[in-house]
């Protein structure tokens, strides 16, 4: 019964890590960027869904639908207002970038962030979830919004894998994480290819944060954490790794339920955090990483 | 950097600190209270940038190093009853040994891995203080019996005093041979290994040393709270303050991280009325220096000096 429990409520929580960090270890593996506004936008995503559905009255779909939008533009001035000019930045040295970058987006999330707390307040919000109700499954009352959650997750990714493997614009994507310099000599511009990447990360972080808020709700402190578990899932997989990703969220999802479940819902990220150090004194490189 | 140049910073360092140390004759006891407290992030400031100016390492965790020391001396202080003094010392010890424990690691890998590596130290920390709670007064904060002096002035002259002579031994250590080796091992360290210089040694010693400072200055700070706490020593918010006092001031500078932090704390006083929106502000201008001037403000200084 209680294994039931962990084994579905674990399944629907690690699907939607998996879908938050998925977006994360593109733009890594595409652009070497890390970006550490993720948590920012995602909260954005929930809370203009919440907005839309609860101030505006506009429905449940719109309210998702604007949420992924905001997300989708938030994404987009991250890279034109603090990604670009960083990395098209003469005075600043080219091993001295991936610093600025991080610091640079660092600041920007914290500056959404604030936006958002003063505009929205700090309390958390709770998304208007699409579908409603409970179902039995193995005799576990599960909330209907768990299992879509868990479905629409499932859902994005395999679109991901199809779009990133089997389509033109997918195969250039591809192309530009293994070599970026061969890209450009095969005539392709590469601040195209960045934006198609960016716009797949908006829209999978939107999914991801509005999910997340129909699923547990979000507040304005959620952004630290949303953006450590974002990092720690992808560095636990391997940066740039997007199967690495997958494989650590549901390991994290699952350490995360387990712990809250059978020990102390208090101590819910410590198991994680720890299996995290190890991995990196002994693996660096994460699980499927390439150094 | 011309010797022209040298002396003259350390003329102008000299007469503001001699200026600073006036301040207490006709200054009320509130400007005093809020520069003790900015002298003190200067140097958590200040020991980050010999970490990431010179080392080239983002120790995206300042907060665990200050926070171990600052945590250390407290319980020392509220749970064994021990003086002051050796608390403060131990606290600093602590912080060295968690310095070691944290690079020993952390040092076989490079870039963003460093970087979430003391990030993820953080989180650690804050996690272990929370569930610690009977000995670590856990979310409430610590309340601590002890405190170095209730003076103002005091206060004020110990702070001014440790954030002189840290940023002295700072500055000579980013200026000595070992800082130059330090530097070339952050802008290139394979070549800086092929001229026969043990990278990993050095890069320790900067941790070390960078250890040191941050836990000594986070004890102090705790004696001179009254209270440690993890929204002021150990948050991942007061790390990012920490770095953008360092960034903003100028980075490889070490003096100007002490003027980012001055300013951070001076202006956040400032912005004050506007309530929420000040941690806004600060981001948005330390983003904007990010993005348009990112040597900082002593970074822009030297390039003039430099030019003319």
């Amino acid at each position: 019964m209680r294994a039931f429990q962990i084994l579905i409520d674990g399944f629907a929580i690690s699907a939607l890590y998996a879908l938050g960090a998925t977006g994360f270890t593109l733009i890594f593996g595409v652009s070497g960027v890390l970006n550490l506004s993720h948590g920012a936008i995602m909260v954005a995503a929930a809370v203009a869904a919440w907005a839309a559905a609860s101030m505006l009255g506009v429905g449940t779909y719109a309210g998702a639908l604007i949420g992924v939008a905001v997300a989708l533009l938030t994404a987009f001035a991250t890279y034109f207002a603090v990604v670009k000019p960083i990395q098209d930045s003469r005075r600043i040295p080219n091993e001295e970038k991936e610093i600025f970058v991080l610091t640079g987006t660092l600041l920007w999330g914290i500056m959404i962030q604030e936006l958002i707390a003063y505009f929205f307040t700090n309390n958390a919000k709770t998304v208007l979830p699409i579908v409603e109700g409970v179902v039995e499954i193995l005799g576990v009352r599960t909330p209907r919004n768990e299992i879509f959650t868990a479905i629409v997750c499932c859902l994005v990714i395999a679109l991901l894998w199809l779009l990133v493997n089997r389509t033109r614009t997918g195969k250039a994507v591809l192309a530009a994480s293994m070599n970026p310099r061969g890209v450009t000599l095969l005539g392709l511009e590469l601040t195209n290819i960045y934006i198609v990447v960016w716009a797949i990360y908006g829209i999978l972080a939107g999914i991801a944060g509005v999910l997340l808020g129909m699923f547990l709700g979000v507040s304005s402190y959620s952004v630290g954490p949303l953006t450590a578990s974002a990092f720690s899932i992808v560095v636990l997989g391997g940066l740039g790794s997007v199967s690495g990703s997958l494989i650590a969220a549901f390991v994290v999802g699952y350490l995360e339920t387990l712990t809250a479940y059978l020990v102390s819902p208090a101590y819910r990220t410590i198991p994680a955090l720890l299996l995290l150090v190890f991995v990196m004194y002994i693996r660096p490189q994460g699980l499927l990483g390439r150094r | 950097m011309s010797t022209f140049f040298t002396s003259r910073l350390l003329f102008i360092s000299l007469a503001l600190v001699v200026i600073a140390a006036t301040l207490p004759l006709y200054v009320s006891g509130y400007v005093l209270g809020l520069l003790t407290v900015a002298f003190y992030f200067g140097v958590f400031a200040m020991a980050w940038d010999l970490l990431f100016g010179f080392a080239g390492e983002v120790n995206f965790g300042p907060t665990f190093l200050i926070g171990v020391g600052a945590y250390t001396a407290g319980i020392l202080n509220a749970q064994l009853g021990w003086s002051v003094y050796a608390c403060i010392v131990l606290g600093a010890l602590a912080s060295v040994i968690a310095g070691l424990l944290l690079a020993l690691p952390a040092l076989r890998v490079r870039g963003p891995y460093f970087g979430l590596t003391t990030l993820v130290a953080v989180l650690m920390l804050q996690n272990f203080i929370v569930v610690f709670a009977d000995l670590t007064g856990g979310e409430i904060g610590l309340t601590i019996p002890d405190v170095i002096s209730i003076n103002a002035g005091t206060n004020y002259w110990i702070a001014l005093g440790f954030m002189t002579i840290s940023a002295a031994i700072l500055y000579g250590l980013s200026q000595s041979p070992i800082g130059l080796v330090l530097q070339a091992s952050g802008q290139d360290p394979v070549q800086a290994g092929a001229l026969g210089f043990n990278i990993v040694k050095h890069k320790l010693a900067a941790f070390v040393v960078s250890a040191f400072f941050s836990g000594l200055s986070g004890a102090l700070l705790v004696f001179y709270f009254g209270t440690a706490s993890v929204g002021t020593v150990v948050d991942v918010a007061v790390g990012v303050n920490v770095i953008v006092a360092a960034v903003l001031g100028g980075r490889r500078t070490v003096l100007g991280a002490a003027l980012g932090a001055i300013f951070l704390i001076v202006a956040g006083e400032f912005l004050r009325p506007t309530g929420e929106l000040a941690t806004f502000i600060v981001s948005a201008v330390a983003l904007l220096v990010v993005l348009f001037f990112p040597g900082g403000f002593l970074g822009a200084a030297l390039s003039r000096e430099a030019r003319t």
